[in-house]
């Protein structure tokens, strides 16, 4: 038999109220009675029972009031009620159905179908109460949802905001909730004063995609501050992602490391659609994938192969997600490349472009998208940035200030390994150095490359003249630098007390060009091809540079005052 | 129904004989509406206790209320009165019979 109900019977004839209670009650229900609608509101109030069965005409208040009433006490919760009547003309049943009613008993009463009725009603009001409590489950899965976004968002914006997209030169579109549809956009400045910028787009929506963010977040800024480049920057990622991420997650992205002072760009793009180099010419230069997404190959199979373009200033470069092209109008079509193109060929202003194409997604869709993530960086001048001084872990008590060093990195090591990072560490834990941080990184990064490009690998920077030579030199170096068996570049790190503060003298010397001794260049050894921009940079950065002087190598100084 | 069957039919008994007070009351006062809701609950009961010819009347009285045709009321409720008195005798004897 099915659960025991607690029913209401409320008739006010005696002996019917009497028949049916007895039916009802042998079925093995419970059973109340009233003899009038007002009594059978009060029992139903204060009794609660889960099923009613109400005569439509009763005195004081008859079943149609009655039945009203208690629908409205039972709110949501669904009690059935089922008239009983004698009634035959049509307008009264509907009557009863207006009042609430869900279904009628003829009399005289058959016990079968009163039976085989209370079963219908009791299954029907199951299935509210189910739909009730799933409603009500849903509910509070989709606020518990919801709470868990915001903590995740609150958390994941105070490690992305660490960065500088703030900077004058980037502008940027992307919804406060982007991560949730795996959207990312980090930019961070390096020691060196230049920018790591990167576009991601993980596969999947929601948590699952925003996951992956964090820890990809935490290396870029991590590795960028400590002066990796990009090459290391992206390994590390690709590895972590691909160590720590289902099968099938993986993050599409874009990263560019836009140097200031060199003015040239470096691109890496892994399985997001084209971004665009535009020129102040007008030219526009495809930004083309070449790599499989972060996160997908094992870290021996991952290629940081990086393609670099000089930059004038105004150049910009636009990066942007699956999102734009495939946002939809009401058609159901997508957006598209083509339609991108058109807007970039039409612009007369390339200032005007990122507005022009942020109005173009507008009108084509008709609404504002949430799921659009669009970039531009510009080359500014390195004046107009305003960089934040580096930070420390440590608190920076712990110093030492009377030692010499020397680092000699040779062929192998050349080939995969960075020292700058490793240097910049050791040095910077002298607490007077660190208000020089960035140009000390500077001048390190710009002797190293003197040093391995042309000093070791023999490179001739007259090729970087123009546009072709440009991507000639940095083809050769990659070939050179992959058959790199010999050869070396010496750094001697001097640290003396120089009254109360302190000097530092660096002294960076290679193993020539090609490493034939009959080849000494007539340039003085070592500073090769250190001229034009790089030579000017770090007499700028340093307090004295000098080569010669009866030593190989090119020598920096720099010093500093108590207090510094 | 064993035990509480010889109630029942004391319930009915008891309870007809006001709802045929009321009818007759309703018919000298010529008040159609309350001879209407007594003929209907009547009939109800009267199915109810396997009383068809009463509960036919009972729906004639009913529909003349509803129509307000009070001139087939009187002779309607003494048609009422008289199938009553055979089935009280009926239902008295069925009485009888669970006496112990």
């Amino acid at each position: 038999m099915a659960e025991r109900l607690s029913i209401l019977i409320a008739e006010d004839n005696a002996a019917d109220r009497m028949l049916l209670s007895t039916i009802v009650s042998r079925q093995g229900h419970r059973v109340l009675t009233a003899s009038n609608g007002l009594e059978a509101v009060a029992l139903f109030e204060q009794e609660r029972p889960q099923l009613v069965l109400m005569d439509a005409l009763m005195p004081i208040m008859d079943g149609f009031e009655a039945a009203r009433r208690i629908k409205q006490v039972a709110g949501e919760e669904l009690v059935p009620i089922i008239f009983l009547t004698s009634l035959t003309e049509g307008e009264a049943l509907v009557r009863c159905l207006e009042a609430g009613g869900d279904d009628f008993l003829a009399k005289p009463y058959n016990r079968v179908i009163l039976e085989a009725k209370i079963k219908a009603m009791d299954r029907l009001r199951r299935l509210q109460d189910t739909v009730l409590q799933q409603r009500d489950l849903i509910a509070m899965h989709n606020e518990h949802l919801l709470t868990e976004q915001r903590v995740a968002k609150a958390v994941f914006d105070k490690v992305t905001h660490s960065g500088c997209l703030d900077a004058p030169n980037i502008r940027y579109l992307q919804s406060p909730y982007a991560v949730f549809n795996g959207d990312l956009l980090l930019a961070a400045f390096k020691p060196s004063g230049g920018m790591h910028v990167l576009l991601g787009d993980f596969t999947g929506h929601g948590l699952p995609a925003a996951i992956g963010a964090m820890p990809l977040a935490e290396v870029f800024y991590g590795m960028t501050a400590k002066g990796y480049s990009l090459a290391e920057v992206l390994r590390e990622i690709n590895a972590k992602l691909k160590r720590i991420l289902p099968v099938g997650v993986f993050c599409c992205a874009t990263v560019l490391n836009i140097s200031f002072q060199r003015q040239v760009v470096e691109v890496w793009n892994g399985g997001l659609p084209d971004g665009y180099l535009l020129r102040g010419s007008g030219e526009r230069l495809p930004l083309v994938s070449r790599h499989l997404p972060l996160g997908v190959l094992e870290p021996a199979a991952f290629n940081d192969k990086y393609e670099v373009y000089p930059l004038a200033l105004g150049d910009r470069v636009f990066l942007l997600s699956d999102g734009v092209l495939e946002t939809c109008n009401k058609l159901g079509e997508l957006f598209g490349e083509e339609r991108l193109l058109e807007v970039i060929a039409a612009n007369r202003h390339l200032p005007a472009l990122f507005t022009e194409i942020q109005q173009a997604l507008t009108h084509f869709s008709g609404e504002q998208q949430d799921d659009v993530s669009l970039l531009e960086v510009s080359l500014v001048d390195d004046a107009e940035l305003s960089r934040p001084p580096l930070a420390f872990a440590d608190n920076g008590q712990s110093h030492s200030l009377d030692w010499s060093a020397s680092f000699e990195f040779r062929g192998e090591t050349l080939r995969h390994f960075n020292p700058l990072p490793f240097l910049l560490q050791l040095l910077l834990e002298v607490q007077g150095l660190r208000p020089q941080g960035g140009a000390l990184f500077s001048v390190l990064a710009e002797l190293y490359s003197n040093a391995l490009e042309h000093g070791v690998l023999g490179l001739d920077s007259a090729l970087k003249a123009n546009a072709e030579g440009f991507a000639e030199y940095y083809r050769q170096r990659s070939v050179r630098l992959a058959a790199l068996t010999d050869g070396f570049v010496r750094f001697h790190l001097q640290l003396l007390p120089e009254g109360a503060g302190g000097r530092l003298i660096v002294r960076v010397e290679d193993s020539g060009s090609g490493f034939d001794p009959q080849q000494v260049p007539v340039e003085p050894r070592d500073a090769h091809s250190l001229s034009g921009r790089g030579l000017a940079l770090v007499r700028q950065l340093s307090e004295r540079c000098s080569w010669g002087d009866g030593e190989p190598g090119v020598r920096v100084e720099f010093s500093w005052l108590p207090g510094a | 129904m064993e035990d509480e069957y010889p109630v029942l039919l004391d319930t009915f008994l008891i309870d007809s004989e006001e709802r045929l007070l009321v009818l007759r009351q309703a018919e000298q006062a010529a008040d159609a509406q309350s001879l209407r809701l007594a003929a209907h609950s009547f009939k109800g009961s009267c199915s109810n206790m396997g009383a068809p010819m009463l509960a036919g009347l009972c729906k004639q009285l009913e529909e003349a209320g509803r129509r307000e045709q009070l001139e087939q009321a009187p002779e309607l409720v003494e048609q009422i009165e008289r199938e009553f008195a055979i089935v009280r005798i009926l239902l008295k004897s069925e009485r009888q019979r669970y006496r112990h």
